[in-house]
């Protein structure tokens, strides 16, 4: 798939690949073995018709294509472009036994942007059926569960505490990576479809969960809250000026749009930039930095082996410039006379053995510290779920670093109250978000219909 | 019937300091005193946060007191009655404790009387003894006099150069009151970080437990971004969730003064080039 060339798109927030032709298409389509076992739909959270969608793709009836992939997802021109794909479904290709599997998620980004560009069809509004259904955030779980229960004609209500709809597909995934004209195609085809967004609304302060179903009528609730929670490590000169978590850094980018002249919200990225973290947050960060001019280094406890990002967001970093400090762990971000960051004393680690999930243990080597020299520091080591609903609605049962408890369809211990995506299992990825979403949507109808 | 966000009285206290009445009654329906908003004039506007001055819950509207300080309070106080604001979230962060208090010291200063104001009104509602101490640089700043008279049973005015009320700061007539013999069970402190700072110094020698209303750089004010973060007895706290009032004896000030500085040489910028009567001088 052609890109942005690395030196020309580190400098701009543009898309960086830029998508098949249709010819493309069409010839990688044809890779496809077309294997009747589908081992690559069982790598997919969503068991989208892999086959099935590439087939009518390599025929060149891309509508057909685009039909196939709803059926199962909401969210194709997103997933497309951040899924996962090589631990997924390209990880179960056969092709890929033996040289490059077929290149599923460009193909279903590229089916999804030949719809997007089609003028929109005529939507037909469900007919109402009279059950109102609340949904609170809408990222990536909660527009999946919008949708699919809007399309059943329940009477659905998005609550979203930002200015912007997406939550996190809005605020933290990078313009260069995901187009935010993208997102805001998916959330208006559900207002077409019914759906009321009402930004502004912090579910949990401007109105709890209690007051929408006691004084709002509305019947069954989702909760698709993400984990917003940025963490820290907790070590000296944390607070000191230039020190960001990724999701403040990256809020002020993507959300406030930081990085356009004249922008009336700051970022300061310095000159050079000091990621902590080995995430796909992480990776945004180092190019979000890079863009905005500072030199980047990532600083990763463990080796490039098992770094958790998707690996072209790795490859896509190593080639836009930004260099990579393994088995390295801050102890103490050290400060100027004037209370700004000066640099980063890291300890250099060894790997020992796998630790509890499987991944190899980093332990420190004695004595082995250096300083990296940084004007500014992005903590980029993960995040929890919100606090915030937890502690507003009673009956709600959490686990103890903070998830939601549900069950396979989202069910939580409150009657009607449903849950899914990172609010539930902590952070991961948009396709598992949405999956889950639409499970819920499913029980909340039968619930509803049932009652 | 109003429209969302729509500004339904607008006037101003002093030349750079704007009350104003934003119709947002969900927001209404739950605000309490010593939480905040967080608004945006316009569609690229930034966040600020900005705390409830007052609120409205039959008639729907909260009303907010700003100074004119950057260039987004600038745009907000060029708006006009039955104008919108693009964005209004609320209610957030912890409201104000009161319970259980009979006498307490009000001490506010500058714009800080504004947020100190609903506070002082709540707990002389609640029939707790209140004392206010309101600072100003000068005669022409002062506000909201009327409403801290009839909100305390003592109110004390002071001002730098001696224009309005006595002369001094608003320590100097805190510790004549704690000298003189009255007995707080709590002060409650909001104005500038410098203030509030020497504010808490005072009440920690005297032993009074003392809380401090903090007003850091923030963004989306629901605990997603940690920029309010914030030192308070040696541990990290996020003044949009776990405040913005906290135990003025345990706040690292110095800290949270060098964070609130982070932005100045851009906020500077931006309000000069905001501000057209700075654009002609040039």
């Amino acid at each position: 798939m052609p890109v942005q060339e690395p030196d020309v798109r580190n400098k701009n927030f543009s898309e960086v690949a830029l998508g098949y032709t249709e010819e493309q298409a069409i010839d990688e389509a044809k890779r496809c073995l077309g294997c009747k076992n589908k081992p690559c739909s069982g790598g997919c959270p969503v068991q989208i018709d892999i086959p099935a969608f590439i087939a009518k793709v390599a025929e060149g009836d891309f509508e057909a294509a685009y039909k196939v992939i709803t059926q199962s997802s909401s969210l194709p021109a997103v997933c497309g472009r951040v899924c996962p794909q090589e631990t997924q479904c390209e990880s179960r290709c056969v092709r890929g036994k033996k040289g490059e599997p077929v290149a599923i998620g460009r193909l279903e980004r590229f089916v999804a942007d030949w719809h997007n560009a089609q003028p929109a069809a005529e939507v037909e509004k469900p007919e109402p059926n009279g059950h109102k259904a609340a949904i609170i955030g809408s990222g990536p779980s909660g527009l999946a569960c919008a949708g699919d229960l809007a399309k059943k004609g329940y009477d659905v209500t998005v609550f979203e505490a930002l200015h912007v709809a997406g939550g996190v597909l809005s605020y933290g995934i990078p313009e260069f990576r995901l187009p935010k004209t993208i997102v805001q195609k998916e959330i208006d085809g559900l207002k077409a479809l019914g759906v009321k967004v009402e930004t502004n609304t912090v579910v949990g302060k401007t109105v709890s969960i209690d007051e929408l179903m006691k004084d709002e009528g509305f019947e069954s609730v989702f909760i698709g809250s993400g984990a917003g929670l940025p963490r820290f490590m907790n070590i000296p000169g944390e607070n000191l000026n230039g020190v960001y978590s990724a999701n403040e850094f990256l809020t002020r980018i993507n959300l406030m749009k930081a990085y356009r002249d004249g922008s009336s919200t700051p970022v300061k990225a310095g000159t050079s930039a000091v990621i902590v973290g080995g995430g796909n947050v992480a990776m945004d960060a180092a190019r979000c930095a890079k863009r905005l001019g500072a030199d980047v280094t990532i600083v990763y406890r463990r080796t490039q082996n098992e770094l958790p990002a998707r690996k072209e967001e790795v490859e896509h970093a190593m080639e836009e410039g930004i260099a990579f400090k393994f088995l390295t762990n801050p102890t103490e971000i050290t400060a100027t006379e004037d209370g700004w960051v000066k640099g980063v004393i890291c300890q250099q680690m060894e790997l020992s053995e796998p630790d509890a999930s499987g991944r190899a243990k980093p332990v420190p080597i004695e004595g082995a510290f250096f300083e990296i020299a940084a004007d500014c520091v992005i903590m980029s080591i993960g995040t929890s779920p919100n606090p915030l609903i937890k502690s507003t609605t009673e009956g709600l049962d959490t686990q103890k670093w903070g998830g939601i408890i549900a069950d396979e369809d989202g069910l939580t211990s409150r009657e009607g109250v449903y849950a899914g995506g990172d609010a539930v299992t902590g952070a991961a990825t948009v396709i598992l978000a949405m999956g889950a979403g639409k499970k819920a949507a499913a029980a909340m109808d039968a619930y509803m219909q049932n009652k | 019937m109003f429209e969302a966000y729509q500004i339904t009285e607008k006037r101003f206290l002093n030349p750079t300091v704007v009350l104003m009445k934003i119709y947002a009654p969900r927001v209404a329906a739950k605000a309490e005193p010593g939480q905040f908003i967080i608004l945006r004039t316009d569609e690229d506007g930034e966040r600020i946060p900005l705390t409830v001055a007052d609120f409205d819950r039959t008639g729907g509207t909260v009303t907010i007191i700003a100074q004119v300080v950057g260039s987004t309070t600038e745009k907000l106080a060029h708006l006009n009655e039955g104008d919108c604001l693009h964005d209004f979230v609320g209610p957030l962060g912890r409201a104000t404790e009161t319970d259980g208090l009979k006498k307490v010291a009000v001490v506010g200063g500058g714009v800080g009387c504004a947020i100190a104001y609903p506070v002082a009104k709540k707990l002389h509602e609640l029939g707790c003894e209140v004392h206010a101490i309101c600072g100003f640089r000068n005669q022409d700043l002062v506000i909201l006099e009327d409403e801290f008279k009839a909100a305390s049973s003592r109110y004390i005015l002071m001002s730098d150069d001696g224009t309005a009320g006595e002369k001094g700061l608003v320590t100097d007539a805190l510790k004549k009151l704690i000298e003189s013999g009255e007995k707080y069970d709590r002060v409650i402190t909001i104005g500038p970080l410098i203030m509030m700072k020497f504010v808490c110094r005072l009440t920690k020698e005297y032993g009074i437990p003392t809380v401090a209303s903090m007003n850091p750089i923030m963004i989306d004010g629901t605990g997603m971004c940690g920029g309010c973060r914030l030192t308070v007895g040696g541990q990290t706290k996020f003044a949009c969730v776990d405040g913005p009032e906290f135990d003025g004896h345990l706040i690292d000030f110095d800290e949270a003064m060098a964070r609130g500085a982070m932005y100045r040489p851009f906020e500077r910028k931006a309000h000069e080039d905001t501000c057209n009567l700075l654009k002609e001088v040039k």
